[in-house]
């Protein structure tokens, strides 16, 4: 059971928007991490036409997830070889809504293939923008994690994009 | 299009601004253009699978909630 339930870090993306946002020198003292998204994305595009990818230690390679997804009327499972850290709206989109997700990362720091679960939320005015995903997801590397990045698969994230990263300890 | 990363360091809470170095902004790119990739071809599968699909149904003369119904 969580004891311990920390603010380690937060981001936030000024008025210029940026291509990239992330956490450097995460220290190992925790058990696991919990990593909150609220994103935009500046791209003249439509709700959930862009997703944000998500990197661990500068690394792109040795992902692999498992998707499970509603969108509208449609449910539809797949398989990737990248975390998909869920779906942005763009300026094509609802107004002002960010999508909202969550990552869990348990034993962050320990000596084996580091596993992720992501809860996604995708806000919109539109019934087929609307949805929802579950992911689970593995880094096959043995390296503690010390460093996460997130990047929008194209452009840029909007102002006012955030992500915070929280450390939890079970005593 | 800002070719800028935002990152907080941990340690010191100190959060910096830079802009992206050449090798980043191409990884980048090369990540866009295999993601667009990807995404192309499961757009592809999914078209041919609904084709294979309506084309199933056609050749048993049955609906698809007839197919979900003999399916449950």
């Amino acid at each position: 059971m969580a004891t311990t339930y920390v603010q380690i870090a937060s981001v936030s993306v000024g008025i210029g928007g940026a291509a990239t946002m992330g956490f450097s020198s995460i220290p190992a003292t925790y058990t696991d991490l919990c990593l909150k998204i609220s994103a935009r994305t500046s791209n003249v595009a439509s709700d959930s036409a862009n997703i944000t990818l998500l990197t661990f230690n500068g690394s792109s390679s040795n992902q692999t997830s498992k998707n499970l997804a509603a969108y509208g009327t449609t449910v539809f499972s797949d398989n990737a070889t990248n975390i998909n850290a869920g779906a942005l709206n763009g300026t094509l989109g609802t107004a002002s809504t960010f999508n909202n997700v969550e990552v869990y990362i348990p034993n962050y720091a320990g000596s084996l293939n580091k596993s992720l679960s992501l809860d996604k939320v995708n806000e919109s005015n539109t019934a087929s923008g609307n949805g929802m995903a579950l992911t689970a997801s593995i880094w096959s590397q043995t390296a503690a994690i010390n460093q996460i990045t997130l990047a929008p698969d194209s452009g840029n994230f909007a102002q006012y994009s955030t992500a915070t990263l929280y450390g939890i300890s079970k005593s | 299009m800002a070719d800028t990363k935002i990152i907080v360091n941990c340690e010191t809470g100190e959060v910096t601004e830079l802009e992206l170095t050449a090798e980043e902004v191409k990884q980048r790119e090369a990540d866009a253009i295999a993601y667009a990739k990807a995404k192309a071809d499961e757009e592809q599968a999914a078209a041919e699978k609904a084709e294979a699909k309506a084309a199933l149904l056609t050749k048993l003369g049955i609906t698809a909630d007839e197919a979900a119904l003999l399916l449950a």
